[in-house]
C-alpha cells in the first residue's frame, strides 16, 4: 500500500546565473519513507535537495522555477515565509556542523528561536526527546555543558540529527550524511533514520548505492540535471527501466 | 678604510663563487659523474667560507679599533701621571684638532704631535687589520677549495648557513627587546632610588617641574611631586572614551561589510576605511582641537555645562575614529574566516540572517574580535598626538571627561622636550613612565592571550 505523497515537485528548473543545474524535475515523495537520491557528482540532486528547503535562496545567482508544494501548497509561494518553512524542513548537512555551542545549546537552538517552549523545564524535555530521539542523548547525558565539536564525527552527525529534529519538522533533507563518517557511525545513523522514518520524511542524497538499497523505500537517479528514473528501490537496482541507470548500479560509469 | 674593504669583500666572495663553481664543473669533467650538489652550491659554499670569517673578524677590529688606538696614542700621558679625567679632556681635544675643528690651544706641540701619532697609527692599522682579514679569509677559501670532491655535499653545509642566518635575524629582535628592557630598567630602579615606588604608583598628585626648582624643594616636596595616579587616569579615561567609539561602530560595521554589503559595495568601502589607519596622528590632532574640541564646547556651552577648551573627550573621540580600522578591519577578517557550514546550519533552523549572526557567527568568531579589541586598546594607550594636541598637558585628577586631562605617553613628551639634565628626577621618571606602559601592555597582551586560547578551546 502506498504512503501519501507529501512533497510533489512539478517541472523544476534551476539556473545558476547563465549555467542551468536541473531540467523539468518532476518527483512525488511520500509521506514516512525514506527517499534516496543518487547519481554522479555534480548531477544537481544536492541542489534538488535544497531547493526543497529554499536553501538556495542565499545564493544570489541561483533562479528556481517550476512548483514544489509540500502538504499541497506550493513553497515558492510570495506569502510563504522562509524561516517558518525551513522550520517544517529540516536539514542535515554533509559535514557534521555543530554550532561552537554546548550540547544542549545546540539542540535548544531551534527551539529558542521558534519559541517553542515556554519555560526551561520545556526546553529541557525537547532537548532530552530530540536527543533520545538521535540515539545519542546515553551517550552525552551527563555532559550536556561541553562543546558540541567535543564529541567525535559520527556524534557531532547524530547531533545535527538532534538539532534538525528539535522543532519537529515534517520533511528531514540529508545532503550525503554519512560521506564523512566510519562504517561504524555509518549503520548507526542508518539504524536511526530506520526510526525516524515512523514520524518523519526523509529524503536522503547518497553516493554510496549499497546505502541507498539498504535504508530507502523508493530511489531517485540523477544525470547531468535531469530526473532519470524513479522508481522502488528494488525496482532500480535490480530491473531499471532506463540503460544509463542500470549502467550507474551496476558501476559501470559514476 | 669600510668601504674599500666592503668593495674587497664582494669581489672576493664573487670571485670565491666562480671558484667553487668551476671546481665543481672540473671535477664532473674528469670524475665523468655527477657531484652530489649542483655546481652553484659549492660557489656558494666557497663565498660563505671566504666572507664569514672575515666579517667576523671585521666586526672584532671595529668594536677593538678605537679602544687600542686610543691607548696607544695616550700612552705617554699616562706615563706622565696625569689625572684621568684630564687625559679623556685631552683626548677629545686631540680628536676635535684632527677633525679640523680649532680650539685656543690646537697650536700647541703636545696635541699636533699627538695628531700626527693618530693618524699614523689609524693607518698603520688599517692596512694590517686588511692584510689580516684577506689572509685568514683565503685560508678558509684554500681549506674549503681543497674539500671539494665528488662526495661532498656542499648543499647540506650551505642549507646550515641559511639556518644560522635566520636565527641570528630573530635574535636580533629578541635582544633589542631585552635591551630596552633593560634600559628602561636601569634608569627606572635609578628614579626610585630618588623618589619611593610607592609614592609613584599612589600619590595623586603629579608636578614635576616642582620638583625642579631645587632651592624650594625639600625632599619631601620631590616626592609628592611623582604621583602618577592622576596620569593612569587619564590615560584610562581617553583610552575608555576611545573603545566606547571604535568598538561599537568598528563591529557594526565588520558584520555590515562580511554578512551584507555586496562584494562591490566591500571592495569600495573597505580600503576607504583602511585609510583612516594611515592618516597621521598628528593630523587627528587638528583635527579634534580645531574641529571636535570647539564642537563640543559650543554643544556643552548651549546645555549649560562648562567644557575646557581642551578635553578628554575629544581627544578619546578622535581616537576612537582613528583606531575604528583596527576593529573593523580584524573583525572582518575573522567574520569572514567562519565557516559557510555554519550560517547553512543555522539557516536551515529556521533562523534569520540577524539571528545567526548574533547567535552563531559572533561566538564562533569570538576570539578574533576580542584580539581586535585589545590591539585596538593597547593601540590607545600608547596614542600620544593626539592627547598632546587635544587633551592639554595637566595632569588632573578627574573622571570628567570634559576637563582637559593627560596621558602617561604625553607626559614622557612633554618631560623629554627641550635641555634636560639626565640625572634630575624628572627626566628620569620619563623612563619610569616608561616602564609603567610597557607592563602594562604586557599585561594587557597576556590577558588577551589567556582570554583567546580560553575561547578558542571553547569554540574551535
Amino acid at each position: 500500500m502506498e504512503n501519501k505523497v507529501k512533497v510533489c515537485v512539478e517541472n523544476l528548473n534551476v539556473h545558476y546565473g547563465e549555467k542551468q543545474a536541473l531540467f523539468d524535475v518532476c518527483m512525488d515523495i511520500n509521506q514516512n519513507e525514506i527517499t534516496a537520491l543518487i547519481g554522479p557528482s555534480g548531477c544537481g540532486k544536492s541542489t534538488f535537495l535544497r531547493c526543497l528547503n529554499r536553501m538556495n535562496d542565499v545564493i544570489d545567482i541561483c533562479k528556481v522555477e517550476g512548483s514544489i508544494k509540500i502538504d499541497g501548497q506550493n513553497i515558492y509561494d510570495k506569502d510563504i515565509q522562509v524561516e517558518k518553512l525551513r522550520e517544517r524542513v529540516g536539514m542535515v548537512f554533509q559535514k557534521p556542523n555543530p554550532f561552537p555551542k554546548s550540547i544542549f545549546e545546540n539542540v535548544a537552538y531551534g527551539p529558542r528561536i521558534h519559541g517553542l517552549a515556554k519555560d526551561k523545564t520545556e526546553l529541557e524535555e525537547i532537548v532530552h526527546t530530540s536527543l533520545k530521539k538521535a540515539a545519542i542523548f546515553d551517550e552525552v547525558k551527563d555532559r550536556l555543558d561541553e562543546t558540541g565539536t567535543s564529541l567525535s564525527g559520527g556524534q557531532q552527525q547524530r547531533l545535527c540529527i538532534a538539532r534538525a529534529i528539535s522543532v519537529n519538522p515534517d520533511v528531514i533533507l540529508m545532503d550525503e550524511p554519512c560521506s564523512a563518517l566510519d562504517p561504524i557511525a555509518t549503520a548507526k545513523i542508518e539504524a536511526l533514520m530506520e526510526d525516524l522514518k515512523k514520524e518523519y520524511t526523509i529524503i536522503i542524497v547518497t553516493h554510496s548505492m549499497q546505502q541507498a538499497a539498504r535504508v530507502s523505500k523508493k530511489t531517485g537517479f540523477f544525470h547531468l540535471g535531469n530526473l532519470i528514473e524513479v522508481n522502488d528501490t528494488e525496482t532500480i537496482f535490480s530491473t531499471p527501466a532506463n540503460d544509463k541507470t542500470l549502467d550507474y548500479v551496476t558501476g559501470r560509469f559514476g | 678604510m669600510g668601504l674599500i674593504t666592503f668593495f674587497l669583500l664582494v669581489l672576493f666572495a664573487i670571485t670565491s663563487f666562480y671558484l667553487g663553481y668551476f671546481r665543481s664543473n672540473r671535477v664532473r669533467v674528469i670524475e665523468k659523474q655527477r657531484p652530489f650538489s649542483l655546481d652553484k652550491y659549492y660557489g656558494y659554499y666557497l663565498a660563505i667560507w671566504s666572507v664569514v670569517p672575515a666579517v667576523i673578524i671585521l666586526f672584532a677590529i671595529l668594536i677593538f679599533d678605537g679602544f687600542i688606538v686610543k691607548n696607544y696614542v695616550l700612552s705617554e700621558f699616562y706615563s706622565q701621571g696625569i689625572d684621568q679625567s684630564e687625559i679623556s679632556l685631552l683626548f677629545t681635544q686631540i680628536e676635535n684638532t684632527r677633525n679640523g675643528i680649532k680650539l685656543f690651544n690646537s697650536e700647541d706641540e703636545i696635541i699636533v704631535n699627538a695628531v700626527n701619532k693618530l693618524n699614523y697609527i689609524e693607518g698603520i692599522f688599517d692596512i694590517t687589520s686588511i692584510i689580516t682579514v684577506f689572509s685568514v679569509s683565503s685560508l678558509f677559501l684554500l681549506y674549503g677549495y681543497r674539500k671539494i670532491n665528488l662526495n661532498f655535499d656542499a648543499r647540506l653545509i650551505v642549507e646550515k648557513f641559511i639556518l644560522i642566518g635566520f636565527f641570528l635575524c630573530s635574535l636580533i629582535a629578541i635582544l633589542v627587546t631585552v635591551g630596552i628592557i633593560f634600559s628602561l630598567l636601569y634608569e627606572t630602579v635609578r628614579f626610585f632610588s630618588q623618589v619611593p615606588i610607592l609614592d609613584f604608583l599612589f600619590g595623586t598628585n603629579w608636578s614635576p617641574q616642582r620638583a625642579f626648582v631645587r632651592d624650594a624643594a625639600d625632599a619631601a616636596d620631590i616626592e609628592n611631586a611623582f604621583g602618577a595616579v592622576p596620569l593612569f587616569s587619564g590615560t584610562f579615561l581617553i583610552a575608555f572614551i576611545a573603545m566606547c567609539v571604535s568598538i561599537p561602530v568598528g563591529l557594526l560595521t565588520a558584520i555590515y561589510m562580511s554578512e551584507y554589503a555586496k562584494s562591490s559595495v566591500r571592495n569600495t568601502a573597505k580600503p576607504i576605511i583602511e585609510i583612516l589607519a594611515g592618516i597621521p596622528t598628528v593630523v587627528y590632532g587638528f583635527f579634534a582641537v580645531i574641529t571636535i574640541a570647539p564642537f563640543i564646547r559650543s554643544l556643552g556651552g548651549s546645555i549649560g555645562l562648562d567644557v575646557s577648551s581642551e578635553s578628554a573627550l575629544a581627544a578619546g573621540l578622535v581616537m576612537g575614529i582613528m583606531i575604528i580600522p583596527f576593529v573593523s578591519s580584524l573583525s572582518d577578517d575573522v567574520i569572514s574566516s567562519v565557516p559557510q557550514s555554519l550560517r547553512e546550519g543555522s539557516y536551515a533552523m529556521g533562523a534569520t540572517k540577524s539571528e545567526t549572526i548574533k547567535k552563531v557567527i559572533i561566538p564562533a568568531a569570538l576570539p578574533g574580535i576580542i584580539g581586535s579589541f585589545l590591539l585596538a586598546v593597547s593601540r590607545a594607550i600608547g596614542e600620544t598626538m593626539i592627547v598632546v594636541m587635544a587633551a592639554g598637558l595637566v595632569a588632573n585628577l578627574t573622571a570628567n571627561p570634559l576637563e582637559a586631562s593627560t596621558t602617561i605617553t604625553t607626559q614622557i613628551v612633554v618631560i623629554l622636550i627641550g635641555d634636560q639634565e639626565f640625572d634630575s628626577p624628572k627626566t628620569m621618571s620619563a623612563f619610569a613612565l616608561g616602564l609603567t606602559l610597557f607592563v602594562m601592555t604586557l599585561i594587557l597582551n597576556f590577558i588577551a592571550l589567556r582570554v583567546v586560547k580560553k575561547y578558542t578551546e571553547k569554540y574551535e
